[in-house]
């Protein structure tokens, strides 16, 4: 019968939390940057001319139909061959802000879609100019119509995360694939890394859901859907 | 009550515009003045082109032919509009409110005050105030549209457009999407506000509000005006079988 | 360091076969274990709807990279030799078959109650129900967004090359590591992923987009 031994924690423990403040900090900067590149993105494929409109479709289909491990590898690896070169943290944060920015297009594009035009149409008969329409009329409601979605994808990046551990970012994952090649308790060693993620993943849905009560007013306010 | 006699000026000038949506021509050779003061009322049955001539008016359409001119401004032909400026002095109100759900009542009104006409924060919520005491919702300042009657919302809707203190204002069927309880509140805004001198062009079926408040009613059918005068006149000798037709239709 | 030829673009194609092979292993298990997932998600029985809840929400909150490591180190505890064909197949077996479960129960409680009702009055039991009249109707719902998923596992495949399987990522380092060309070799290495997973996304949203229009019609 297998031993299980955890008697690294007591000794290792801050090597996990730093890991996972690191990953924590690198996660919380590339969902914020992915999702301005996203919106940003969204609007240009709703309310942009056609070659902006096919620009942003085939970002957003290369990102999607290619895995996030290559796509960090073309980052780090590839960008330093052609003489750029970054730190693993810096490469780590342009994968997934790109990677991020492909999905959250989509999301934010459907939200935004999903703004009658009537609404449009009263803000145009107002004086409004296009982008006073979509700062105040279209953006806040349709962020809060997909924040459900958007939550969901903030979460997956957390968890997609780990992956940037390929490239030696000091993250949870690489902080596990250390200790256990210390301790050899791979097991043990993985099935605590991988508690503290399904922690993480629920504090972030908590932190998601706070973050809409303080900015969805309205809902706040009367507790409704839009 | 009339509303105030006409003056001079012409707000409102359309002359011949014919409009396509694809084959279909909706609205063929249409020619319509309205000035300062007056009141004017859009009957017709569905599709006769009433909403589309208002739309048009408005700057949200435009006309393949004719001219259609707004306070001096040419509107209708893309690109022609100085589109801020038009919307100065055109105020729209919608079947549907169209207002905005996730603002309250006083930040619906407040918002094209502050980003169109660049007012400071406080002179934006005195007008607020104001036109909402015009409409009789002052209490309601602080609520969501979606806390308001239908009649409630609608009332909000024309203050939101009046704020911006248009030369003219359009309603387009305004009352149609209302219980008929609800209808009469919102009727009483409009009358009032013919009473001040406001220039007023409005698409309706309420024949009674028609009678009692517009100086001129204007027929429309097949895309065409097809009967238009004063409004007692009007009524008073029908001259064509349709309009007679609709008349005793709508009774 | 060797130059880059057209040789190793070839060998890039050869190993995108094991990809797709991972793949089907990855869909059959995921799918050959999602059904039962997903059927017990609607079960009348809370002890059965908790267990695959609680299931689901582990496997969907553990990133999969740490699963495939879990099972490859797992696996050598039990006694297994550490294969990583193996190790990753199983791995992704357990990640398909918690998403396309919950797909799958969407699907099936899409499926308007009145359907169960209608089969009911007419005398089938439970498993009549499903097999004859709940199922059918679900199936052609869950085409779509399974198609869709499809395209999640041919890029999770890719992790499979952490515990050393050879596949189509993992080629693309090895022949890094002897020509050192990266930018032109990881674009490769992800234009043949593109075109694995694009056709299957168009296939996704050609089909949602009839299923929308059949239902439309009706």
């Amino acid at each position: 019968m297998y031993k299980f031994d955890f008697s690294f924690l007591l000794e290792r423990w801050p090597d996990f939390l730093n890991g996972a403040w690191l990953t924590i900090q690198l996660t919380v900067l590339s969902i914020s940057l992915g999702f301005v590149v996203g919106t940003l993105c969204a609007v240009a494929r709703v309310y942009g001319g056609r070659p902006l409109r096919l620009l942003v479709g085939g970002y957003v289909e290369l990102i999607r139909n290619t895995p996030l491990l290559v796509q960090i590898f073309i980052v780090y690896f590839g960008l330093s061959s052609l003489g750029l070169k970054l730190s693993a943290e810096v490469s780590a944060v342009i994968a997934l802000v790109v990677n991020m920015g492909a999905y959250t297009t989509e999301i934010m594009r459907a939200g935004i879609q999903s703004i009658h035009h009537t609404q449009l149409e009263a803000a145009d008969c107002l004086g409004l100019t296009r982008v006073q329409t979509i700062l105040h009329v279209v953006l806040l409601p349709a962020i809060e119509r997909v924040y459900p979605a958007l939550s969901s994808q903030f979460v997956l990046l957390m968890l997609a995360s780990s992956i940037t551990s390929q490239i030696s970012a000091e993250e949870l994952t690489a902080v596990a694939n250390n200790v256990q090649s210390d301790t050899y308790r791979s097991f043990e060693v993985y099935i605590v890394v991988a508690v503290i993620y399904l922690a993480l993943s629920l504090l972030y849905r908590l932190a998601f859901k706070a973050v809409g009560l303080v900015i969805f007013a309205r809902r706040r306010r009367l507790g409704t859907a839009l | 009550m009339q509303a105030a006699p006409a003056t001079s000026a012409t707000v409102v000038r359309v002359t011949n515009v014919v409009k396509d949506f694809g084959t279909l021509r909706v609205l063929d050779g249409v020619s319509l003045d309205v000035a300062r003061g007056q009141t004017v009322a859009i009957v017709g049955r569905s599709g006769s082109g009433k909403s589309t001539l208002l739309r048009c008016i408005a700057g949200l359409e435009t006309v393949q032919a004719g001219k259609i001119e707004v306070c001096g401004h040419e509107v209708g032909r893309p690109g022609k509009v100085a589109r801020a400026q038009l919307r100065h002095d055109v105020g729209m109100v919608f079947q549907g409110y169209n207002l905005f759900p996730h603002l309250t009542v006083e930040r619906n009104i407040t918002l094209a005050l502050t980003l169109v006409k660049k007012q400071p924060w406080d002179a934006a919520r005195k007008k607020a105030a104001e036109v909402l005491r015009l409409v009789g919702l002052t209490d309601k300042v602080s609520s969501y549209p979606e806390q308001l009657s239908g009649g409630q919302q609608q009332r909000v809707a024309i203050a939101r457009s009046l704020a911006l203190s248009p030369q003219v204002m359009l309603f387009d069927e305004v009352t149609s999407a209302l219980d008929p309880e609800l209808t009469q509140e919102v009727l009483a805004v409009m009358e009032d506000l013919a009473t001040r001198g406001m220039t007023m062009i409005t698409v309706t079926h309420e024949m009674g509000f028609a009678r009692k408040v517009a100086n001129q009613v204007v027929f429309m059918h097949r895309g065409k005006i097809w009967e238009s005068g004063p409004t007692s006149e009007l009524f008073a000798r029908p001259q064509t079988a349709e309009f007679k037709q609709f008349i005793s239709s709508e009774l | 360091m060797i130059q880059l030829n057209a040789n190793h673009v070839w060998y890039l194609i050869a190993a995108a076969q094991w990809t797709v092979l991972l793949s089907l292993i990855a869909f059959a298990g995921g799918a050959l274990v999602g059904l039962p997932l997903a059927l017990m998600r609607v079960s009348p029985s809370p002890a059965l709807r908790t267990v695959a809840g609680a299931y689901i929400q582990l496997i969907q909150g553990t990133p999969l990279l740490i699963l495939l490591f879990l099972t490859y180190f797992g696996l050598g505890i039990l006694g297994y030799k550490l294969v990583p064909l193996v190790a990753a197949g199983l791995a992704l077996t357990l990640y398909a078959a918690a998403f396309l479960g919950e797909i799958w129960r969407g699907c099936i409680e899409a499926v308007p109650r009145t359907q169960w009702e209608a089969s009911d009055c007419l005398g089938l039991d439970r498993f009549q129900q499903y097999v004859y009249v709940v199922l059918p109707q679900a199936v052609r719902m869950a085409i779509p967004p399974t198609v869709g998923f499809m395209v999640q596992i041919v890029k999770n495949t890719s992790l499979a090359s952490v515990v050393g399987f050879v596949e189509l990522a993992r080629a693309g380092q090895i022949v890094n590591n002897s020509t050192f060309e990266p930018f032109i070799i990881f674009c490769t290495v992800a234009a043949i992923y593109f075109a694995m997973c694009y056709p299957l996304s168009l296939a996704s949203r050609f089909l949602e987009r009839r299923a929308n229009a059949g239902r439309a019609s009706h």
